[in-house]
């Protein structure tokens, strides 16, 4: 018992005090910062794995973007990562940044519906469903539950249950395989609800665009509250994001 | 005669070694009997010798296996191959050697072929391309036992917890498990197709990297080394150091990770909260050194995109020297704790004479009195210098498992310290690898945290893929698992699954 009291001192304080200003350690992939310096255009669409970027004017959309930072390697003067990480959107085109933005993304209360922030503002308990994903957001949402992040405190959860849960969050490209049990899980879960999309692979199908085995059906029946981008999403953009959506 | 039969068969394959590229037409084409004799003779239940890859791909109008045989001892592979007809009746290996059981399965399921003598052709993975389509998931007809005394439990595909999709069919007397069933396939998105699909290689990196997100450094090494002999590139030392830093880096945050998760489902609090913060310093460094917490981008072939520097190096000794006294504490606590290892102990019991049946690979067969680890058999990266030993356990329960995590943790802690007081910091490696060997057969084996990953290219008359092929370790050990529970109690299936803790989507592909 005694050794028990002795690593919870040793441990002492391992929670982040503030998630929404806390700083990331070293080199982070955030929200892009893109210069209206003249680069080969052709070059730098090219460059992007998954087509994220497009031209005229440039923009990346964070839907799409692997985060890779190929384009930033190869063209640093025009395209920068920053470390914000605070890139979640509730609406699909604000996932697109353009030549010389350098404002915060913000969610825009206007799409907002309006029973989520009365009813969930306190309490909101997600139901998780995992259809191709890699297990990379999967651990990232994990993550953003631990003593550190603590989402726990925000009395944000996931729970067992879609009978128990507020809205679904969803990771992965959503396989053909997946589609079924997705779908009963939705309509398990009891209105008012909302879709969470995290990660590249849920919001575009990510370096998955195309293949065969997806059926990505499910997105155009019903309508997703908040996308949380990132390969895989950071724990405190996944927080922030929850936050921003539920919170005014 | 029979003397004559040996050694004709003898002769009747070629040898590589792992990362070795050699052509297609110099693996040696036998009929089907040739080659079944001499791979079920090679296998034969030894624990030198297993199967790590076989695998079917169409050409022209038939189909040609080609089977990789790793001889642990010798550190080399055997290849053959054999080319049959769809509409052809084979006798299965497995009838032979059970460890082919899956190898066949999935070409059973994606090509049709019939095996006369195969146990169970049951469904690997329902994947996009499957020979007959009208079988689909949602209909699957589990293995049931008519009987009053038992009940059917069937947990998934969606699981209680943030985790991937996957049926569990539990047929159970009581509360004790009978059998269990898992079905597999929902993650499937279509990896191997997409490596020809997509034809450049940054696309084809980021595939590799999503592969198994939680093995990201182990499945994109795999690709690399693949991908540099196709080309003929040997990379420096300075490449290679990086990439074995990585490569245990992963091994210790997971294993951490998985500590924590073995402390929450036996309901120790104190455990699962600190082991489970100690993974995130791990995760961080890795973010420090290339902006992303599971290492993604940090790899490709042929470039050390993001060199390991010297104020990397201190970074990480900063990181080991302060995470090591940490977990040091908390194992001590954990593993003299009655009501914990009361859980751990004597639960999911894979015995050695199992592991060696089904051809069990990496941590869980090691765990298993197996001593099979690819960093000692067929070594890649810096291995050779580092003088790998692998830690085998033998009563192969949860305990066993737990403790090769705990064990690997401390190991990978004394590689790393050796590893960044001998880094040079000069070579970023090439910009171009130079041409691709056309026609020809490449095959890479790393020992990632979960054990052995093993991929296999051919290339066309240009160089280009013709054929791609993953394998991660849990195509062979979801079978351990189901095994494991047996005769044990359904609330222990948890932790001894966690102990295995092994992949859906690197199954499912």
């Amino acid at each position: 018992m005694l050794e028990h009291f002795k690593i919870v001192y040793h441990q002492g304080k391992q929670f982040i005090p503030d998630v929404t200003t806390a700083k990331v350690p070293g080199i982070f992939r955030g929200r892009p910062l893109i210069r209206q310096t003249q680069v080969n255009l052709s070059e730098l669409m090219e460059i992007c794995p998954v087509q994220a970027i497009a031209g005229d004017p440039v923009s990346i959309d964070l839907g799409k973007c692997t985060f890779c930072g190929q384009c930033s390697k190869r063209f640093p003067e025009k395209i920068q990562f920053s470390s914000d990480y605070k890139i979640a959107s509730n609406e699909r085109e604000g996932l697109i940044i353009k030549e010389g933005d350098d404002k915060p993304l913000k969610i825009n209360p206007q799409k907002v519906r309006k029973d989520i922030r009365s009813i969930f503002g306190k309490s909101l308990k997600l139901r998780q469903v995992s259809a191709g994903g890699d297990n990379s957001c999967e651990w990232e949402l994990n993550a953003a539950n631990n003593v550190q992040f603590d989402m726990g405190r925000f009395g944000i959860e996931f729970v067992a249950s879609p009978r128990h849960a507020d809205g679904l969050v969803i990771t992965g490209p959503i396989t053909e395989n997946m589609a079924e049990p997705l779908d009963i899980c939705y309509n398990a879960t009891p209105d008012p609800k909302i879709i969470v999309l995290v990660g590249t692979d849920a919001i575009s199908g990510g370096i998955f665009t195309d293949s065969p085995a997806l059926d990505r059906s499910f997105l155009e029946k019903y309508p997703v509250d908040l996308y949380i981008p990132g390969n895989p999403a950071h724990p405190l953009t996944i927080i922030n994001g929850l936050l921003d959506l539920t919170r005014t | 005669m029979t003397l004559l039969c040996f050694y004709r068969s003898d002769m009747n394959y070629t040898t590589i070694k792992n990362n070795q590229v050699l052509p297609v037409s110099e693996i040696p084409e036998l009929s089907y009997s040739a080659f079944f004799e001499l791979n079920t003779r090679l296998v034969n239940n030894t624990q030198e010798n297993h199967c790590v890859n076989y695998f079917g791909y169409p050409v022209v109008n038939n189909i040609k296996l080609i089977c990789c045989i790793a001889d642990d001892q010798k550190h080399l592979i055997y290849l053959s191959s054999c080319l049959v007809n769809r509409d052809e009746h084979l006798l299965s290996f497995t009838a032979m050697n059970f460890c082919f059981e899956k190898y066949e399965r999935e070409i059973h399921e994606n090509f049709g072929i019939s095996y006369v003598d195969h146990p169970w052709l049951k469904p690997v993975r329902y994947s996009h391309n499957r020979f007959d389509a009208q079988k689909t998931i949602s209909n699957y007809p589990f293995y049931s036992i008519d009987s009053e005394e038992l009940h059917e439990v069937g947990v998934g595909p969606i699981h209680a917890g943030v985790i991937e999709p996957g049926h569990f069919r539990f047929i159970c007397n009581g509360e004790q498990i009978l059998h269990l069933e898992i079905q597999l396939g929902y993650q499937h998105r279509g990896v191997e197709p997409l490596f020809l699909k997509r034809k450049r290689l940054a696309e084809r990196v980021i595939v590799s990297e999503s592969i198994a997100g939680d093995n990201v450094i182990g499945h994109t090494l795999a690709f690399s080394y693949l991908w540099e002999s196709i080309y003929g590139y040997k990379p420096s030392r300075d490449l290679e150091l990086a990439r074995t830093i990585a490569l245990e880096l992963e091994r210790m945050a997971i294993h951490t990770g998985d500590l924590a998760a073995a402390c929450a489902d036996v309901g120790y609090q104190l455990g699962s909260a600190v082991f489970g913060r100690l993974r995130t310093p791990i995760v961080n460094f890795f973010q420090e050194w290339c902006g992303n917490r599971l290492a993604k981008g940090l790899l490709w072939p042929g470039m050390n995109l993001y060199p390991f520097t010297t104020t990397l190096s201190d970074r990480l000794r900063i990181v080991l020297d302060t995470f090591e006294p940490d977990f040091e504490e908390m194992r001590k606590a954990l593993f003299k704790m009655p009501s914990a290892l009361s859980r751990f102990e004597r639960t999911g019991i894979l015995t050695t004479e199992n592991a060696v049946t089904i051809g069990a690979v990496g941590m869980a067969a090691r765990a298993s009195g197996l001593n099979r680890d690819i960093r000692l058999s067929h070594p890649h990266s810096l291995y050779n210098e580092l003088n790998h030993e692998p830690i085998v356990k033998h009563h192969g329960d949860v305990y066993s498992r737990l403790q090769i995590r705990k064990q690997e943790v401390v190991q990978s802690i004394k590689y790393l310290r050796y590893l960044i007081n001998s880094i040079t910091e000069n070579e970023n490696g090439v910009t171009s690898l130079g041409n691709p060997k056309p026609n020809s057969f490449g095959l890479s084996m790393v020992e990632g945290w979960r054990g052995e990953i093993c991929h296999c290219a051919i290339t066309d008359n240009k160089g280009d893929l013709l054929f791609y092929k993953v394998k991660d370790p849990s195509f062979h050990n979801w079978l351990a698992l189901a095994l494991a529970v047996r005769n044990n109690e359904i609330s222990d299936f948890p932790i001894c699954n966690k102990s295995f803790n092994l992949s859906y989507c690197g199954h499912d592909l």
